[in-house]
């Protein structure tokens, strides 16, 4: 539904220097899909997401949203913002403050080509109100609102005119925890009921996972891995994408030789050897990065059965509520670690970890994705 | 170590607890005493004064209704109303539109040179207006002016092209120098509006005309009529424009009828203060409003942190006739104005441009005003007046400031106001009510540089005031309390603390006192004597003698000094990281 080829942005900056915005992004995102860009500050997803907008124009590539060209520098085709009839949410919410709830989210119907009556009008914006749950402050003056209500106001107003594309840019980053995470089910629920094509940008992982079909994670202008959510967190492409979601550790080994296990190898790493996976080939005497996440590292008081079986020394022990976090030492490599609050050991003590060899995964470190420092 | 001993229920030897309170509130009561005085004295002269009789030799003066009852039943005063709001109107909103015109050309679309035009768009507020004004007769009036001339001879005919002096022509001249108050006014309101307010309009499918309708000008009234409100009261005080070019063909409006009041015979001090009370309501009544919509401006205006500026509009082949229009604006106020001086600078005997004339230039008038006698005291006193004044008034202010700022001491609001209060006077009526008082009240101030000093003091208070307010509401209060934590006393506290972080604002303000003062005319022109001269006034004497060569050759050189300063000030302004206000 959403094609987006090549793009390259690029502008000087207040020093005059040329910052590359976005580079080469390209991705597609089927009909009735929520697509997410996730990223850290400055990686370039807002500005693919206002150039999906129109509000900035890109020096290259192209822009398609269900077969019709909204922007191609080859073409140099370019359709004005106010013509793509594109819902979009802003970070701010952009609510007009000297309009009412009403007017606000009435102001795309009364200024639209296709002239609209009043009944038609009035008929609409109720749906929409009472779709985001806004219909009982109808005529109250908008920026009299909370910040929550101030965000469904913006996306009240995004859905009117029933757009085929609805662009939101952080639109939860404003309100409190709590907030957010209610804010989270109800634009889930709503997308999924609407089969509304979204383009979503944030910086917070969790939302990414939590609401999208499918993720592009960049850096410094560029995507740096496309997949679905469990793809992302699952199967890091590398160190940047393990790391930005979620926790992970780190492990440099060197290859033995492959395992029996399918996509199995055997490794020497910084805590002795490991029986790990991954989907990329590798030979005897390769170097490699290993990432596990805490939560697949198991803890025993007593040795366990099972491969990947390491004796270590409980260095830290935090007390989360949900769960523990414990750092332990093996060896001089630190290694942290999460389990459930019933576990009981205690600082120095000598403890037993067990890796599961699938969630031992080898990963690239290619330099290019880093931020520049 | 006070702090710990006493924590540790030690006795602590107080250090001279008492002389450390006095301190702070000898400083306080000083500076709070100071600016009452400044700032009501006048005031309280002037109404009394307006009640008066012309004292005469023979004849003391009388309490009377009598100005009053004269000012308004005369025809007069109301044809005086009359010119004098038409000229702020019209001044006011031509101002208005070319500065908006402009400073929606610079933020909004993609004209070229956007930095250069913003830079340059300082240098008319450095003409001071007396020479806008003569520069402008020596342009467009009907018996000598360069461009009737010009049009003249290339249209072989003997008509009239422009007359400056006439009620167009003010409004023209007052306007177009003023117009780059409003540019600069204008532009810092286009760069606050919060730009997702606009760019949410267009996603929602209206067309740039709708969104400048439905969204940018509803939003921005409030920003509008304050600005309209600020010129109108500037153009109703300017004294040099009508002066120049309202009294020789019989349009008067108050400044100019003031003015004339106190040099008739016998000096009509009453009525001259009647008309400057009904200037002083008209002004403190556009600044009351003006106030008001200010703040309620701010409620529609944010400015967001995200760094992304409203879209430029593309205006294609456009940007080009606008970045000429750019140009020829420049032309209008800057280029135009100082070509025309320099020209006449360099005449014998003033004449238009020909080539004739071209053989006969000459810098006799540079050097009949570089020999004049009075032109190094009246320089010396012009820098001492400034430097003098910047000084005392940055530093008064910051006392003050603070005072308003920092504490919760009652009645600091009335101390904000009492300091600001001089921004409603008019030059010129400012200059009369001190004269007055200075008059009545004789410690020897009148007819010396001190009463000059005192009327820049109290006339500047005001702008000394708004460049430490800014500074001010930036400094933390932990900045101070953690001197306090430390021990230090209230003295050393502003003085090691608040002073230095207060630098740029200082500073800034230090800098802009120092130029509109060398510039100034109308508070100056009451109170001079003989020996107390500035460069301003010496400018206007000459205008008086007719003697425009030389008036020309004192005006280049004072506009090439002003530059240099401004662009000293920026460069100090710059390294010590002064952001432009």
């Amino acid at each position: 539904m959403l094609n987006v080829n090549a793009l390259y942005t690029e502008y000087p900056n207040d020093k005059g220097e040329i910052v590359k915005a976005a580079q080469d992004v390209s991705f597609v995102v089927p009909e009735g899909k929520l697509f997410t860009l996730l990223g850290p500050s400055g990686c370039g997803k807002t500005t693919t997401l206002r150039s999906i907008a129109g509000l900035e124009r890109p020096n290259a590539g192209d822009i398609t949203v269900g077969g019709v060209t909204v922007y191609s520098a080859g073409r140099g085709i370019f359709v004005a913002p106010n013509k793509r009839n594109f819902g979009m949410v802003f970070q701010s919410y952009a609510i007009w403050p000297h309009m009412n709830v009403f007017k606000n989210a009435a102001f795309p119907l009364e200024v639209s080509r296709n002239k609209f009556s009043k009944a038609q009008i009035e008929e609409k914006v109720m749906r929409v109100l009472t779709a985001v749950g806004l219909d009982h402050v109808a005529d109250r003056e908008a920026t009299k609102m909370s910040g929550g209500q101030q965000q469904r106001l913006a996306l009240a107003r995004a859905l009117v005119l029933e757009p085929k594309l609805l662009l939101l840019d952080e639109p939860l980053s404003n309100l409190d925890a709590k907030l957010r995470e209610r804010m989270r089910f109800e634009l889930k629920r709503m997308q999924r009921e609407l089969g509304l094509t979204t383009i979503y940008v944030t910086h917070d992982q969790s939302e990414a996972l939590a609401l999208s079909h499918e993720i592009a994670v960049m850096n410094a202008g560029r995507i740096v891995q496309i997949g679905s959510p469990r793809e992302i967190y699952e199967r890091p492409r590398n160190k940047f994408v393990a790391d930005f979601v979620g926790l992970t550790n780190f492990l440099d080994a060197t290859v033995d030789g492959p395992d029996e296990a399918k996509n199995g190898y055997r490794v020497n790493s910084s805590i002795g050897a490991l029986s790990v996976s991954s989907l990329d080939p590798y030979a005897k005497g390769d170097s490699a990065l290993i990432s596990v996440r805490p939560e697949d590292i198991e803890l025993f008081e007593r040795r366990p059965d099972g491969i990947n079986v390491i004796e270590a020394r409980v260095d830290l022990k935090v007390f989360l509520g949900e769960y523990l976090d414990y750092q332990v030492m093996i060896g001089e490599q630190r290694l942290l670690a999460r389990c459930h609050p019933s576990f009981k050991a205690s600082v120095g003590d000598t403890i037993y970890v067990r890796l599961n060899p699938e969630k031992c995964i080898t990963i690239q470190d290619n330099i290019t994705y880093r931020k520049a420092a | 170590m006070g702090a710990v001993a006493h924590a540790a229920g030690v006795p602590v030897d107080r250090p001279k607890g008492w002389r450390n309170i006095d301190m702070k509130w000898l400083v306080i009561g000083v500076s709070v005493l100071l600016v009452s005085y400044l700032a009501l004295m006048p005031l309280g002269f002037l109404l009394w004064q307006s009640f008066f009789t012309p004292a005469t030799a023979t004849n003391p003066a009388v309490f009377t209704l009598a100005n009053y009852v004269v000012a308004y039943s005369d025809v007069e005063t109301l044809k005086l109303l009359g010119s004098s709001v038409t000229f702020a109107m019209g001044a006011s909103v031509f101002a208005f539109l070319v500065g908006t015109a402009l400073a929606w050309m610079n933020e909004r679309t993609n004209t070229p040179f956007k930095s250069l035009f913003f830079a340059l768009s300082i240098i008319p507020l450095i003409i001071p207006g007396i020479l806008f004004t003569v520069a402008w007769i020596l342009l467009a009036s009907p018996k000598i002016g360069i461009l009737n001339m010009l049009l003249q001879s290339w249209f072989g005919t003997d008509y009239v092209f422009f007359n400056i002096y006439s009620m167009w022509g003010m409004i023209w001249v007052d306007g177009l120098h003023y117009s780059s108050m409003a540019f600069l006014i204008m532009t810092a309101a286009f760069r606050s509006m919060d730009p997702s307010l606009e760019e949410s309009a267009m996603m929602s499918g209206a067309s740039v005309p709708q969104i400048a309708w439905h969204i940018t000008l509803k939003l921005s009234w409030p920003a509008i009529c304050a600005t309209l409100l600020i010129l109108f009261v500037r153009s109703i005080e300017s004294f040099e424009v009508p002066a120049l070019l309202g009294l020789p063909v019989g349009i008067q409006v108050f400044t100019s009828s003031i003015y004339q009041a106190i040099h008739a015979y016998p000096s009509q001090v009453g009525l001259a203060s009647s008309y400057a009370v009904t200037l002083l309501l008209i002004t403190a009544i556009g600044i009351y409003f003006q106030s008001r919509l200010s703040n309620q401006g701010s409620k529609y205006s944010t400015v967001t942190g995200k760094g992304f500026r409203p879209r430029a509009m593309d205006l294609g082949k456009w940007r080009y006739l606008t970045a000429s229009t750019f140009l020829l604006y420049f032309s209008f106020i800057v280029v135009l104005p100082f070509l025309v001086l320099l020209w006449s600078s360099l005449q014998k005997f003033y004449s238009v441009p020909s080539m004739a004339a071209l053989k006969n230039l000459s810098f006799d008038a540079y050097s009949f005003i570089l020999t004049y006698p009075t032109l190094f005291s009246a320089v010396g006193n012009s820098l001492l007046l400034a430097v003098g004044c910047a000084t005392v008034v940055m530093l008064l202010t910051s006392i003050i400031c603070w005072i308003v700022v920092k504490t919760k001491l009652p009645g600091r609001f009335v101390l904000d106001s009492l300091a600001s209060l001089p921004m409603v006077f008019p030059g010129l009526v400012l200059g009369l009510a001190l004269m007055i008082f200075y008059l009545n009240f004789d410690i020897g101030v009148y007819g010396t540089m001190w009463i000059m000093f005192i009327a820049y003091v109290t006339r500047f208070m005001p702008y000394g005031l708004r460049y430490n307010t800014t500074s001010m509401l930036q400094i933390h209060k932990e900045l101070e309390e953690s001197a306090a934590m430390s021990g230090a006393s209230w003295g050393t506290t502003f003085f090691r603390v608040v002073l230095p972080l207060l630098k740029p604002g200082l500073l800034a303000g230090w800098i802009y006192i120092v130029i509109v003062s060398i510039r100034e005319l109308s508070t100056s022109i009451l109170l001079y004597s003989p020996g107390t001269e500035v460069v301003s006034v010496l400018i206007w004497e000459l205008w008086e003698n007719g003697q425009y060569v030389e008036l020309s050759a004192l005006g280049v050189m004072f506009i090439i000094a002003l530059f240099m300063l401004v662009m000293l000030a920026q460069w100090v302004g710059r390294k010590f990281g002064v952001k432009e206000a």
